[in-house]
């Protein structure tokens, strides 16, 4: 097992988690979520959990990414953009 | 050494998730924060249960008397939890889109108890 | 800014309590003891090739039978939550390329075989009912991207979830009447191990399992998504 490529898939995964709460795009937000699950799986597979890595990649990048893609797409027609945000 | 790094990226996520939680102010963003934060506490369970050199608890042929296992339950219970986290986002988005439909807005200061 | 900072000490309060994860891990290479007694005990007693089947579906079985009865509560609160109420949303002019239509069609019995595979094989390989209940839920969001359907028959639906929720229970009770109790699968023969038809009823209650699941995601993902009536589609 190789620890620099778990440490660069958690650098990318803490970097895609920071993004999802910065980005200004909402479903850019939801994409970048989408990927911290998605390199999450490929670190449960290091760690020799082939189960949870496929309930994570079938759950967690694929499926709750397009329950938050739909619940978006009915939330359309905000009356005012989030400054910050 | 590598238990060590994947329960730090664990944490850290937590603690990235909990910020957007308690910072952001739109709906969607604070729902992702949770997601987050579901996701670190995931990555924790499963790294405490990783031992060095072991395999996944699978047997077939390639696997000899002194072969080393990673320990079972953390993975089954996560695998549980993992499918829970996804009903209770869809829950919170839910009331996410109910509330908009009501307000006309997703964002958290336009919910105020005098406001409604 | 004072919630800024109450945010910031809420964050310090967490990083307290997840330090100790972190500085006092596990060193010794053994596993703890309850682990230990279910990777040897395991094998024999359930005849399971995957551990992690045989821990979710018999040794924590219990957990997995709320488990699921949460994830039908979710389903039904989400489902209330966002109960249609009348025409709502417009007629929609997107329609679905030509690639994802065709594709749709041909792709979705392969995705339902391949759901099917996952969880029949979920005792001895990685996956189970919750992953090809997954897969098969996929399957139908295929269907219903490339608009070759647009609603799914509910009767069928609630039928499926109720009758694999009732027999998921009797199974469970029939391992209290001619096994040791409840949830114990090994009323049924254990067969060769690493067969199909092997490890008792595992593989009967990880099926029930994943047609549960799928029937409820799917429920989840019709009830999340944005009605609209498509024009030129005659499903």
């Amino acid at each position: 097992m190789n620890i620099a490529i778990v440490i660069i898939l958690g650098v990318l995964m803490l970097a895609a988690a920071v993004t999802a709460l910065y980005l200004k795009s909402l479903s850019a937000a939801v994409i970048a979520a989408g990927a911290v699950s998605l390199l999450a799986s490929v670190i449960y597979l290091l760690l020799a959990a082939p189960d949870v890595a496929m309930t994570e990649a079938a759950i967690g990048s694929a499926l709750t990414t397009v329950v938050f893609l739909y619940a978006l797409s009915r939330m359309r027609g905000t009356k005012k953009e989030d400054p910050r945000d | 050494m590598i238990i060590q790094i994947i329960v730090s990226i664990g944490a850290l996520l937590v603690l990235i998730g909990l910020w957007g939680l308690l910072t952001r102010r739109n709906l969607i963003k604070m729902i992702i924060g949770f997601s987050i934060m579901d996701t670190g506490t995931h990555l924790i369970i499963v790294g405490l249960g990783y031992r060095k050199g072991a395999t996944a608890p699978i047997l077939d042929s390639s696997i000899t008397p002194g072969t080393h296992f990673v320990d079972p339950i953390p993975s089954a219970l996560v695998l549980t939890a993992i499918v829970i986290g996804l009903a209770v986002t869809a829950l919170m988005l839910a009331y996410a889109v109910r509330l908009h439909s009501s307000r006309g807005s997703a964002l958290i200061e336009d919910f105020k108890e005098n406001t409604l | 800014m004072i919630k800024r900072f109450l945010a910031i000490i809420a964050l310090l309060g967490a990083a307290a309590v997840l330090l100790p994860f972190v500085l006092k891990l596990p060193t010794e290479e053994a596993l703890p003891g309850l682990a230990s007694e279910y990777i040897e005990n395991a094998p024999g007693e359930l005849g399971a090739a995957n551990l992690v089947t045989g821990i979710i579906v018999t040794y924590r079985g219990l957990d997995t039978l709320g488990e699921v009865a949460v994830l039908f509560a979710a389903t039904a609160a989400v489902g209330l939550l966002l109960k249609r109420t009348g025409n709502e949303g417009g007629v929609s002019h997107w329609r679905a390329s030509e690639i994802l239509e065709s594709g749709g069609g041909f792709l979705f019995p392969l995705i339902i075989l391949y759901g099917v595979y996952i969880f029949l094989h979920g005792h001895l390989t990685p996956g189970g009912g919750f992953q090809g209940g997954v897969v098969i839920a996929t399957g139908f969001l295929l269907l219903l991207l490339s608009g070759s359907v647009n609603s799914f028959n509910h009767t069928v639906m609630s039928l499926v979830e109720s009758f694999s929720g009732f027999a998921y229970v009797a199974v469970a009770l029939a391992g209290l009447i001619w096994a040791a109790g409840f949830l114990d699968p090994r009323f049924l023969p254990q067969g060769d191990f690493g067969r199909l038809f092997s490890a008792g009823a595992i593989p009967v209650i990880y099926s029930l399992i994943g047609l549960k699941v799928g029937a409820e995601l799917i429920g989840i993902l019709d009830a999340m998504r944005c009605k609209v009536r498509r024009e030129g589609v005659t499903a």
